[in-house]
């Protein structure tokens, strides 16, 4: 009984038509679907149709003691989890004044650029993958599996490492364990020369990817854009610099930008920031054993924990962009309010509807998985 | 903001990158060359996974306590308790046959299970899969035991460490008088948690209820703590009021069982639940516990008359717990004040008696009726009692010494430590030792010592107490914490010594002899000490005092009583609910039951319950 129910429906011109792309498409990423309306193959109008990853993550945090959604935060976004737990950490810590020891800074520091490039890794085999180029997603998964080795050794998971818990980390780094750090970023990074020639500098993908998707500096900041995205548009902020936490104030990296704001233009933002990851890493092992002391300020018996009343904004650079936690506390021992911020709400929804307009239907893939949009994120 | 440190060694090689479209079409053809290297993509071996991994679930058995803290934490209910029958189970150790069962369904593996787990019982394997048909499908849900989900242990992974452990195992230090400033005086040594501190204290507790369960008196600890972490004293005065109506008395002497069996104490130390009870009897206004006390009372009168002879802890939590349903109770006390042993037997450094008149004060603010200095049998016959009253119930305590009988031990500078002590309280006077010593190494003989020690620091200027008693220190029946008092106020303690005689010269005393024990029981397990005798002490004093245990004064009762109870080894014989062979005649308390404060509450209780059911049958 709407009233839009009243008016007469259009019919819709005859060389005019609507598809359904995704949820199950191999150019989606993840599940998540696009409503797409096309002339030709010409892309009319896009609406973004997710909600297939929705489990209600922020309900579910107000249902749980403090202590207990640090295992579910990270499956908020599987390829790049490791911003999550640290993100609402940060927000329990802050709300209870809980200082984080110095060693457990700079191995925060040390998980989540290993996370970052892990990510990272994941997103080109994806995005090849979209133009046909199964061997770097191959090599892509392949890679990032060293990176998945390392956290299974320190964080005792794989994927979800739920090692952070708020007032550092829970376990300390084991023997030897900066060693093989450093033999996997020498391994990385010998193979970037590899991924250059076969994706960054494949004229298959480059023509591919050039000058679609393209926005501008002003529609990027308007949009909500964020992280690599952004600064594919020209524009170098980074949390990490700008608004520095944990020890990144004291690390020495660069900010790389690209002009074009295209899909083109967002993948090499990626590729310059997994040089910076290994960079910044590179650094950690070197500090690390000098750094000594606790891993963890105390807290209370998680199971009599009352997080003092108050609100709280944290916000960290991760690898989709920035990714902030509004946390709110009553008093009591679970949280009052959680939200979750994540870049990839922006990406997948306004950012993919605008940009896919215009394009052709073979770009949209391009597009999204040039704005590395996280699905599961998205719908949380 | 900081300035990014400037270090040229960690500039990246070939970094930026030059990235241009000028890459060749054949570009990718470059990876022909991996037709002569070693694949990116390489399948594994079956290996374990790494030292730290989170992988299925291992449980010691002998190690775990059924404490359920597992399931409290898990974030997904993953984990039900399951009984084990073939497991033992030990309320006053703090064991349940509970197991947690896990459904894989469910886990999310964070491992948050190990970090709690008060004994480090749980543990994950480094075992990474686990796949079954849909037939088996109810193999994602197991008991897990050392062996793992496969029953071939694959290796210890995610264990409890230093560093993930979420339990604080120390107590909040309790404020105490220093030995020095406390050694002439009877001021109360403890001084009580802060608001704070209590708070804090009360936050260790994992809710596992391993201490109701060990309670004689099944005490709501879980309920009352958590209400103290919540700030709420009120209610945690009513959960202690449901079970305890002398919780002023056990906040400060209880024997506690409850920290005994606390499961925090398997690693670490026991929450301090009897300094909590106390900071939440102190935190509430006296006027506010009546009223709390008061709330189950019924609102109408049953018409029947219950005597209770004895106003210790049995008989008054008895007579609270019939006055709640409207009967009219009559305690009758020999002694000029309520209280029973807690008043003359325990010293005043340890329980303040202005503090045991509150306990009592609840009580009768409920309409208990406490008629002291009423001695029955003397002052009234219990053929009397039996005549006014529908039901009676004995609860006259322990006030009997025994005596060691050795030679020597009719001097009149023998005395019996029950005696001495419950003259301190009433204040009565008698010569005190200028050196003394003690036979025995129970909390009486420890009471006595201290209390001498300060009277003879008030007057004499030094402190000249010896005790010696049977046991060897690691099987002292003392609590070990008076124990260490009495080491700290100078008390001289012999261990392992057995009193052979008294020595008397020309009539006066002049000291104890004793041996050296080599056991106290045979092979029988009965009391029968062995003595070395080459290993002889002769223990100055001018006074010996005996505290080697009590008994009850029957005299009471008299003969024809006396002649219809059943008796057992000489104790009144009673059911399991205190009842005597007599119908309308109970008994409670240490007369029937030992041996401590907390043991007669529930005595009291268990009687009352009877009684109140008789009454019951009696009026239908």
């Amino acid at each position: 009984m709407r009233p839009e129910n009243y008016e007469a429906q259009r019919q819709p011109p005859s060389n005019e038509y609507e598809l359904n792309f995704g949820p199950n498409h191999p150019g989606i990423e993840g599940n998540y679907a696009l409503k797409v309306k096309l002339h030709g193959d010409v892309v009319l109008e896009a609406k973004a149709d997710g909600g297939y990853l929705h489990r209600g993550f922020e309900k579910l945090m107000e249902q749980r003691l403090w202590i207990q959604n640090i295992a579910l935060v990270p499956r908020i976004c599987v390829p790049d989890p490791s911003p999550m737990e640290l993100c609402y950490s940060m927000a329990v810590e802050q709300l209870c004044g809980l200082k984080v020891p110095k060693r457990a800074r700079w191995i925060r520091v040390m998980q989540l650029e290993l996370s970052r490039i892990a990510a990272h890794l994941f997103t080109f085999g994806g995005h090849a993958a979209t133009t046909g180029m199964y061997s770097t997603m191959y090599w892509g998964v392949a890679d990032r599996d060293l990176l998945l080795d390392l956290f299974e050794e320190f964080t005792g998971g794989r994927v979800y490492s739920i090692y952070n818990i708020p007032g550092g980390v829970r376990r300390e780094l084991p023997d030897g364990f900066l060693q093989r750090v450093t033999e996997t970023l020498d391994y990385i990074e010998s193979r970037l020369a590899d991924y250059d020639n076969l994706f960054f500098k494949n004229q298959v993908f480059v023509k591919r990817a050039k000058g679609v998707g393209v926005m501008s500096r002003e529609q990027a900041l308007a949009w909500g854009v964020t992280g690599p995205n952004l600064r594919a548009t020209g524009l170098a902020f980074d949390v990490r610099r700008d608004d520095p936490y944990l020890v990144y104030d004291q690390l020495d990296f660069d900010i790389p930008t690209e002009e074009n704001g295209d899909a083109w233009a967002r993948t090499l933002v990626r590729r310059h920031e997994l040089m910076q990851s290994i960079r910044i890493l590179r650094q950690v092992v070197e500090a690390l054993p000098d750094i000594h002391g606790p891993i963890r300020a105390p807290i209370p018996n998680p199971l009599a924990w009352n997080v003092p009343a108050g609100e709280t904004y944290t916000r960290v650079e991760s690898s989709k962009g920035e990714l902030c936690y509004y946390v709110v506390s009553d008093g009591g021992p679970k949280p009052y309010r959680v939200h979750v911020r994540g870049p990839s709400s922006m990406h997948a929804v306004q950012v993919l509807e605008k940009l896919s307009v215009g394009s052709r239907i073979e770009d949209i893939a391009q597009t999204m998985f040039s704005l590395d949009a996280c699905p599961p994120e998205v719908d949380r | 903001m900081a300035k990014p440190i400037q270090n040229s060694k960690f500039k990246i090689q070939n970094y930026p990158v030059e990235h241009s479209d000028s890459g060749s079409i054949l570009s990718p053809l470059k990876a022909l060359q991996f037709f002569a290297r070693k694949p990116v993509t390489v399948p594994l071996e079956p290996r374990p996974a790494a030292a730290n991994y989170r992988g299925f679930h291992l449980n010691d058995h002998d190690k775990c306590i059924g404490c359920s803290s597992c399931q409290k934490v898990c974030d997904n209910a993953a984990i039900t308790m399951v009984k084990v029958p073939h497991l033992p189970e030990d309320p006053l150790k703090g064991i349940r046959n509970l197991r947690p069962a896990i459904d894989y369904g469910r886990c999310c593996w964070c491992a948050l299970c190990v970090d709690i787990c008060p004994t480090s019982a749980i543990s994950l394997s480094r075992e990474y899969v686990h796949t079954c048909t849909q037939e088996e499908i109810d193999s994602y849900f197991i008991l897990p035991d050392e062996t793992g989900i496969h029953g071939d242990f694959y290796g210890l992974g995610w264990q409890k460490s230093v560093d993930s452990d979420l339990l604080d195992l120390e107590r909040q230090p309790m404020a105490e008088l220093a030995p020095e400033t406390r050694i002439d005086n009877f001021e109360e040594i403890v001084n009580g948690y802060t608001d704070q501190q209590a708070v804090i204290e009360a936050s260790r507790c994992v809710q596992c209820g391993m201490c109701h369960d060990a309670c004689p008196t099944r005490m709501d600890a879980p309920e009352y703590i958590r209400a103290i972490w919540q700030g709420k004293p009120e209610e945690a005065v009513r959960w202690i009021y449901k079970s305890n109506p002398f919780s002023h008395v056990c906040g400060r002497v209880c024997t506690h069982r409850c920290e005994d069996a606390c499961s925090i104490g398997r690693r670490g130390e026991p929450v301090a639940i009897r300094w909590l009870k106390r900071y939440a009897m102190d935190a509430v206004d006296h006027e506010r516990i009546k009223q709390i006390a008061a709330e189950e009372k019924v609102d109408y009168l049953s018409g029947h008359r219950v005597a209770i002879v004895g106003a210790g802890p049995a008989g008054l939590t008895a007579a609270y717990d019939l006055v709640r349903k409207g009967h009219e109770v009559t305690v009758f006390e020999a002694r000029e004040q309520a209280g029973g042993m807690p008043r003359y037997g325990i010293p005043a450094y340890r329980l303040p008696y202005d503090i045991l008149d509150r306990d009592i004060d609840v009580i009768t603010s409920l309409g208990v009726k406490i008629l002291t200095g009423t001695r029955v049998g003397v002052d009234i016959s219990m053929d009397k009692l039996h005549a006014d009253f529908d039901a009676v119930v004995l609860a006259i305590g322990l006030h009997l010494g025994r005596s060691t009988r050795i030679p020597g031990a009719d001097h009149k500078q023998v005395r019996k430590a029950v005696d001495l002590l419950a003259m301190i309280t009433d204040g009565k006077k008698f010569s005190l030792p200028k050196q003394a010593v003690v036979i025995g190494g129970g909390n009486v003989a420890m009471d006595i010592a201290r209390s001498l020690a300060r009277m003879q620091k008030q007057k004499f200027g030094e402190a000249k107490i010896t005790v010696t008693a049977l046991e060897d220190k690691a099987h002292f029946l003392a609590d070990p914490l008076e124990v260490k008092e009495c080491d700290e106020e100078g008390i001289e303690i012999f261990d392992a010594r057995g009193p052979q005689a008294c020595i008397v010269e020309k009539g006066k005393l002049k000291g104890l002899r004793t041996w050296k024990v080599r056991s106290i029981f045979d092979e029988q397990g009965r009391f029968s000490p062995a003595y070395d005798e080459s290993d002889e002490q002769i223990h100055e004093g001018d006074m010996v005092i005996e505290a080697i245990g009590q008994m009850p004064d029957i005299s009471l009762l008299g003969e024809a009583l006396t002649e219809e109870l059943e008796w057992s080894r000489g104790h009144i014989q009673v059911d399991e609910n205190g009842r005597t062979s007599v119908a309308w005649f109970w008994a409670a308390g240490d007369c029937v039951n030992g041996p401590d404060v907390v043991h007669a509450v529930a005595d009291g209780h268990r009687v009352a319950a009877s009684v109140e059911a008789w009454l019951a049958e009696k009026t239908n």
